[in-house]
């Protein structure tokens, strides 16, 4: 399973978490996990979700993402997770 | 799974602590470009650096964009240029020639810098060695990519003082030919004593002749991430501050380790290692002397910073050995000046001298980095201070370097500005005594006794 993790940082507004989730759907992007909390004052939410049926390359969904973050006021990250899972298991 | 927290913390070090992956530097073999003749000789490596490194630059770009880690820089280095134009040179303009040939290819395949202008000479000079010395001022002049590096002395056969003695007016010529713009053209010559082939750094970066064909390099850095770590631990004893610096090395070089295997495998390349260090750039909180401050020294250059900086040093290495399979390069805490704001601050505020910055690097990863010092300093006392760093290297089995500025024109109380990573410096105040009759003594120190260490 080729893994990504899409990290949203910003001010909580209606329709972030719609909007992720209907780009990912009609891109075949599958969700494994969904959290959230306030790190500092700010809302923070991420997605571990399952690229390896993504119909277009994985650049275009990062920036996308980013357009899509941009649009609602907030920053829509996305990385493939073998940064953190190197960072942060041994 | 990873958790939230975990990502956050990724992040925060990548957005506030400017964590990068400093350098993917590409070392290509040109053994197998040796010809007789110059034109040849160039049109061959131009050829050969083009194809290898063709897609080193939108590999970097794409790697940067799917972990979301900023890969600041692609570089090339090359097997040391003296060799393989030993047997075509007849002249310092076939070596200058080569040198714009190198300068151009780099550009077409879009790197910001090659290394492996270089000559090898800790016992002597070879004709063709002499030639790429004595060819740096107009090498260095003429070109803007091209990094040059000369390795005067080593542990095993002593110090070249005839190439130490030839460097200090080399060095001097250099700055002059680049009076214009602060005497840039020295801040791409390093000077270095027990020289590593595989070092993926600039100024001093070659592609050894105990490497293969071609190979990946990574240099890592997060000055920023260490001292973030350890700013919650004023008053802790030295174990706990050991252990954060360690873990957070690990972090850092786990990052390298990944991009290194991931652009290893997407340009079939092999991977050769992970250089540990922590280097600074003049961002704000990007910076090793803050470190030291974050320790509890109100100014880097105060009474233990030496101790200060072996600690930081040694822990770094211990984190970063654990998280790579393979570790190499110059591996270690740097200390320039001029790409450190927290070193010109202390130098500004007059805590930090050329004679403590030397003690420094007795226990840093490299040495005399980024300093800049009077246009009218003697080349003798040039050839003396590289002089005491080869030595200081030479003794203790150490790499040690000198990458000093003989800035034109300027003197004691004034700056020198280079730009972009290369940052900016006060001028540092020289000893004025002289070492003239010492240098200008032909021949070479030789190598030390490996015993009775004391």
């Amino acid at each position: 399973m080729d893994k990504a993790v899409i990290t949203v940082v910003g001010k909580d507004t209606v329709g972030i978490i719609a909007a992720i989730c209907t780009y990912l759907a009609a891109h075949n992007v599958n969700i494994l996990d969904i959290s959230q909390t306030i790190v500092q004052g700010y809302f923070n939410m991420m997605m571990i979700v399952d690229i390896s049926g993504l119909t277009i390359p994985f650049g275009d969904m990062i920036s996308d993402l980013d357009t899509t973050g941009q649009e609602l006021g907030v920053q829509i990250r996305c990385q493939k997770e073998e940064i953190f899972d190197q960072m942060h298991r041994i | 799974m990873i958790s939230i927290m975990e990502v956050a913390e990724t992040n925060a070090m990548i957005e506030k602590e400017n964590l990068d992956v400093r350098t993917i530097t590409m070392g290509i073999s040109l053994l197998d470009c040796v010809c007789d003749d110059t034109d040849r000789l160039c049109s061959r490596v131009y050829d050969r650096i083009c194809q290898c490194a063709e897609h080193l630059v939108e590999t970097g770009e794409e790697i940067a964009k799917e972990f979301g880690i900023p890969i600041v820089n692609k570089r090339i280095s090359i097997t040391p240029a003296a060799l393989i134009a030993a047997g075509a040179a007849s002249s310092e303009d076939d070596l200058v020639k080569l040198a714009l040939t190198l300068d151009r290819a780099a550009s077409t395949v879009g790197v910001n810098f090659i290394g492996g202008y270089s000559a090898l000479v800790s016992k002597m000079m070879t004709k063709a060695d002499e030639m790429l010395i004595r060819s740096l001022p107009r090498a260095l002049a003429e070109t803007e990519r091209l990094c040059a590096s000369v390795n005067a002395a080593s542990t095993k056969s002593g110090i070249n003082m005839d190439a130490v003695r030839l460097l200090g007016g080399i060095i001097k010529e250099t700055a002059a030919a680049t009076a214009d713009n602060d005497s840039i053209g020295c801040t791409r010559l390093v000077v270095f004593c027990n020289a590593p082939d595989d070092n993926p750094f600039m100024a001093g970066a070659f592609h050894g002749v105990t490497e293969g064909d071609c190979v990946l390099n990574i240099g890592v850095s997060g000055p920023g991430v260490v001292k973030t770590a350890i700013s919650s631990l004023h008053g802790a004893d030295f174990e706990t501050l050991c252990e954060t610096v360690k873990k957070t090395a690990f972090k850092v070089t786990r990052v390298g380790q990944l991009v290194a295997h991931e652009a290893s495998r997407r340009l079939h390349v092999p991977f050769g290692i992970v250089d540990l260090s922590l280097a600074p750039t003049p961002a704000v909180g990007d910076s090793v002397a803050d470190i030291l401050c974050e320790m509890g020294l109100e100014h880097a250059g105060a009474p233990g910073t030496t101790a200060a900086l072996a600690l930081l040093n040694d822990q770094v290495k211990k984190g970063g050995i654990m998280a790579s399979s393979s570790v190499g390069g110059l591996s270690g805490a740097f200390i320039p000046v001029s790409e450190d704001q927290g070193m010109i601050n202390a130098v500004k505020d007059g805590a930090l001298s050329i004679e403590k910055l030397e003690a420094m690097t007795c226990v840093c990863s490299v040495g005399l980095d980024m300093i800049c010092i009077p246009g009218d300093t003697p080349e003798e006392t040039v050839s003396g201070i590289i002089a005491d760093e080869m030595a200081i290297g030479m003794v203790n089995g150490k790499t040690t370097a000198v990458r000093i500025i003989p800035v034109c024109g300027k003197d004691v109380g004034e700056e020198a500005y280079f730009g972009g990573l290369l940052g900016h410096a006060p001028i540092m105040r020289v000893s004025s005594f002289s070492c003239a009759d010492f240098v200008n003594r032909k021949g070479r120190i030789p190598a030390p006794v490996h015993s009775f260490r004391n």
